[in-house]
């Protein structure tokens, strides 16, 4: 047994490099280079400002995810209430920095780095609700006194954020925590009651709205209401979009980018420029790219023997799709436009090393998916 | 051991919902984009098609404008001008000082040229002088690469060289008006010029030419990108008039500063040869852009530089009037040529009394003595013989109060009255003293001197209804120049006149002897008048009427004098007024002489088609 236990509970470095889901990292190796492609085509040809740059992030956070993926999934465990202890002193930090700062302070100077804790929280929020779920047995889950601690858990953050302001983020979290919630095993008719709920918060919600949020709501519906304000982003992305056809107008072609007239055509509206010069072809070959990175994602989450992992995973996993739809709908006009980038394709260090911190775990729940973890710390399972 | 199973079948069925919502969301997105990049793609092509791509006119050429000879009357001429893009500068004040050292420029001009750049996208260029002389220019382009954003530019502008000599019948061009829009887009490109008056104006479109377009791209602030292509205009045409510029500048130079105007046409072709209309004035200021001070000026000015007086001045004919009440007569058979009328120095009619210029009379007067003498009670006679109506009749054969239709805007049609015109004028009934005063080409009777050099004209060519005409060669009048109709007037009625022209100058006792020319292969003949502007009261006339030279300027007579030339084989008409210049003899008989000898030693010499003898003029009589 206790051969048995230590092949199971440590590993080595050789059989932890052996155990890692490299296609998954392959996968997102391509992703990452075809982003970086992209930031050279927006730049019109050029690797400055944006793809050299966010060719060094990628190798630093590809770095990092080794990294974190090679830590023991125990220790993150551990880790998981410290660490979202951490991001939200930092979200507090911003709040306070942020009277200071110019509209949305949503970032802490680091010298070297700016600093996004929001980004931090939405896998520190992962992770500390994996580990509560993780704690719970099957009939807790089901108990409304359990749910209410997750709850604070959930929205604190999201509110935090909310009044940055950063709707993206707080909807991310909150969509997130959500689907933990739902993969924890929480039952049907709760859901159904947030909703109503929602539904019945929208008017309030309405009045909180920034006026530009509200603007962006609006223009949603019928962007020509205001060509060259809040509708001139999406009209110009569909323009860009639609006009790539089936093939696209080619590599470094695309003129609605390279004529200026796309805004963020290197953050959030980046989808635009690569549909306009791959075309349909191309957006499908990347949607090809993210469902492999999410059934992959899915795939850990089934072959995890803790929950902890299992939730971590599919935590991950939706998180990341969520970046990824709402996104896509966004810049074609599906949904309001909301600040959330494309993932591992936008311009921005951040989220591009929040998401790969994000796979990280993923590898690591992959690399310790034979592992036990107790309910509680100290009980063994049997 | 049960409840972890429970929670682990829980999250399988939970993360396959999960991943299969996740999985329709995504094929939802492909789905949308499939709408918008095959279903929709054409119309989203379109789009941004019409984002990036800008057409940017090109403009033609204008077409110069030449005299008969060839000499360029208007032209393009380069602009020398200046321009600065801003972002190219570093400091856009400091450059304009810099450059300010190097043309004129002061400091009201460099606060525009601020204004405007910071009204302009940085990468625009503005214009910061225009107009520059060579050296300025040249200057400019020598220190630009110590002025950034400074950027020497070569223009195109419309140029008269002949300045305000020929301003009435060029024209000038100016800045677009709302009324001058007429859908062609090259109207409203910023700094285009269209033709404001004269033959720029009139046959605006000829010069002009069609614009030429250039497809270019544009990103979303209007830089100019690249140019995807371009088709060419088309240049304005040239346009030759009949005008000739040396005697134009001739006749110019002869009236000087007076009031006045001076028409030469050929009397069988009609060609206009020389339009002259003083003062001028500068047709470049207003291609430039006038500033208040000078057109308060130049409306303010009792002369009237701004009129065309040639075709727009409206005058009483005076004594140049009489050809046509004899021949109105002599057709009517009213009267012989033979038939003796007495002049006692005036006439009565009713309680009125009519004043001949000869207050001592001129005894028995035959029809060629008193056209020759210029004869008004012999005129007022036969005036009240013929009657107004016929008078007027024979007027409008010759032209007179009707339109030449010349190809220059704003010409006047002058007036020959009727009884009808007078009752439906005033509501009142012809009066037989109107008669008498309009048989002496005054009261109510207006010409244009273009009507007289007309009138002068068909009375030298034997009768035949020739039509004044400035341009020699257009599509738009080139070959429909038609063999002018013979006019329903007596052959014996124009031989009259025409003897009794050349008696006027030619004979000692004609009013024009002093101003006849002495080459008899050029002699002239004429006719003077002399129209009077002021009513000379009863009480003046017993004491003493006051000489023109007594008078303040705007009282004294209008001179005038119609003239062909060569008396032996008629082939100009001139016609003269002088307004205010006193009697016909002596202010503007000497000037129609001057210009009928040069435009006939401007022939000897071959100028031009001058010397070409057309075979159907000769064929006329």
């Amino acid at each position: 047994m206790a051969l048995v236990d230590d092949r199971r509970n440590e590993m080595t470095f050789f059989q932890k490099v052996r155990n890692t889901n490299w296609f998954l990292i392959v996968l997102l190796f391509l992703t990452a280079g075809f982003g970086i492609a992209m930031l050279y085509s927006v730049a019109g040809g050029k690797m400055d400002p944006w793809a050299s740059r966010q060719a060094v992030r990628f190798a630093v956070g590809a770095s990092l995810m080794l990294f974190v993926a090679f830590v023991d999934i125990r220790i993150w465990l551990r880790l998981a209430y410290p660490l979202y202890a951490i991001g939200l002193v930092l979200l507090l930090i911003v709040e306070v920095m942020g009277e200071v700062g110019m509209g949305a302070q949503r970032w802490i100077d680091l010298g070297f780095f700016n600093l996004q804790p929001s980004e931090v929280m939405k896998i520190a929020l992962v992770l500390a609700l994996s580990r509560y779920f993780h704690g719970l047995n099957a009939e807790d889950v089901q108990r409304f006194r359990w749910l209410l601690i997750p709850i604070v858990m959930a929205l604190v953050p999201a509110a935090l954020v909310l009044v940055e302001p950063d709707l993206g983020t707080a909807i991310l979290l909150f969509l997130g925590a959500g689907a933990l919630f739902f993969a924890a095993g929480v039952l049907w008719w709760k859901f159904a009651l947030v909703f109503v709920g929602a539904l019945g918060a929208i008017p309030f919600v309405w009045d909180r709205l920034h006026l530009y949020q509200r603007e962006r709501v609006l223009t949603l519906f019928n962007p020509e209401r205001d060509p060259l304000g809040a509708g001139y982003q999406i009209m110009q992305s569909k323009i860009a979009l639609g006009s790539g056809g089936l093939w696209g107008k080619g590599y470094l072609l695309g003129t609605q980018s390279h004529l200026n007239f796309l805004p963020e055509k290197h953050s959030d509206f980046i989808f635009t420029t690569l549909g306009e010069e791959f075309g349909l072809v191309g957006g499908l070959i990347l949607l090809g790219l993210y469902t492999a990175i999410l059934i992959y994602g899915f795939a850990v989450a089934f072959r995890a023997r803790s929950q902890f992992g299992r939730l971590l995973a599919v935590g991950v996993t939706t998180t990341f799709f969520l970046y990824l739809f709402i996104n896509i709908a966004m810049v074609m006009g599906l949904i309001p436009v909301v600040g959330v980038p494309l993932p591992l394709i936008s311009w921005g260090g951040s989220a591009m090393v929040s998401i790969l911190i994000g796979f990280g775990l993923v590898l690591s729940v992959y690399i310790h998916r034979d592992i036990p973890i107790p309910r509680r710390p100290g009980l063994d399972p049997t | 051991m049960k409840r972890d199973l429970n929670t682990h079948r829980t999250f399988t069925r939970r993360a396959l919902l999960l991943g299969g919502a996740q999985a329709a969301l995504v094929t939802g997105l492909a789905a949308r984009m499939y709408y918008l990049q095959v279903i929709e793609s054409e119309q989203y092509k379109l789009l941004a098609d019409e984002n990036r791509i800008n057409l940017r006119l090109l403009p033609p050429p204008r077409g110069r404008v030449l005299d008969r000879t060839g000499v360029e009357l208007a032209n393009n001429q380069q602009n020398y001008r200046v321009v600065l893009i801003a972002e190219q500068a570093d400091n856009v004040a400091q450059t304009l000082e810099a450059l300010a050292e190097l043309i004129p420029l002061d400091a009201y001009e460099r606060a525009k040229v601020l204004r405007e750049v910071k009204r302009r996208r940085s990468f625009v260029p503005v214009t910061v002088a225009e107009n520059l002389t060579w050296e300025e220019f040249a200057r400019v382009n020598v220190y630009a690469p110590d002025l950034p954003g400074i950027q020497p530019d070569i223009g195109e502008t419309r140029a008269y060289p002949y300045g305000g000599k020929m301003a009435h019948v060029v024209g000038y061009v100016g800045a677009v008006s709302e009324r001058d829009l007429t859908g062609d887009p090259l109207l409203e490109l910023p700094g285009f010029r269209v033709g404001k008056s004269g033959i720029e104006r009139t046959r605006e479109e000829y010069l002009r030419g069609k614009a030429g377009v250039s497809r270019v791209e544009v990103n979303a602030f209007g830089r100019v990108i690249r140019e995807l292509n371009r088709r060419e205009g088309q240049p304005g045409e040239d346009l030759r008039l009949s005008l000739d510029a040396e005697l134009q500048n001739h006749m110019m130079d002869l009236l000087g500063d007076e009031s006045a105007s001076a028409v030469v046409m050929d009397i069988h072709s009609g060609e206009v040869l020389g339009l002259a209309s003083t003062p001028g004035f500068d047709p470049q200021a207003f291609n430039i852009g006038l500033t208040q001070q000078a057109w308060t000026d130049l409306t303010g000015d009792p002369r009237n530089p701004l009129m065309n007086k040639a075709i727009a001045g409206q005058y009483p004919p005076g004594s140049t009037f009489k050809m046509i009440v004899a021949m109105a007569a002599l057709d009517a058979g009213l009267v012989s040529p033979e038939q003796k009328i007495f002049c006692s120095g005036h006439v009565d009619l009713g309680n009125q009394r009519f004043h001949c210029w000869k207050r001592t009379g001129h005894g028995n007067m035959e029809m060629l003595d008193a056209i020759e003498q210029s004869c008004d009670v012999y005129f007022y006679d036969i005036a009240k013989r013929v009657g107004i109506d016929r008078i007027a009749e024979t007027a409008r054969h010759f032209g007179l109060g009707v339109e030449t239709g010349i190809e220059i805007p704003a010409e006047r049609k002058g007036l020959m009255p009727t009884r009808e015109w007078k009752k439906a004028r005033t509501g009142e009934a012809w009066q037989q003293g109107e008669t008498l005063v309009a048989g002496i080409g005054q009261g109510f009777v207006l010409i244009t001197p273009l009507q007289l050099a007309v009138m002068t004209a068909r009375i030298a060519n034997g009768g035949f209804a020739v039509k004044p005409r400035l341009i020699m060669d257009s599509p738009e009048s080139g070959e429909t120049v038609t063999e002018p109709e013979r006019m329903p007037i007596g052959r014996n009625a124009l031989q009259l006149v025409v003897e009794a022209m050349r008696r006027v100058s030619n004979v000692p006792t004609g009013t024009a002897f002093a101003a006849r020319i002495k080459d008899t292969s050029m002699a002239l003949s004429g006719k003077t008048g002399t129209s009077q502007v002021r009513r000379i009261t009863r009480a003046e006339r017993e004491n003493r009427v006051l000489r023109n030279d007594e008078l303040p300027w705007e009282q004294r007579d209008h001179a005038l004098f119609v003239a062909f030339a060569p008396t032996s084989a008629p082939r100009y008409a001139v016609s003269v007024v002088v307004e205010h210049g006193g009697s016909g003899s002596s202010a503007a008989a000497p000037l129609a002489r001057d210009i009928l000898i040069k435009v006939q030693e401007l022939e000897r010499a071959g100028r031009g088609s001058l010397a070409t003898v057309r075979p159907q003029a000769e064929g006329r009589g």
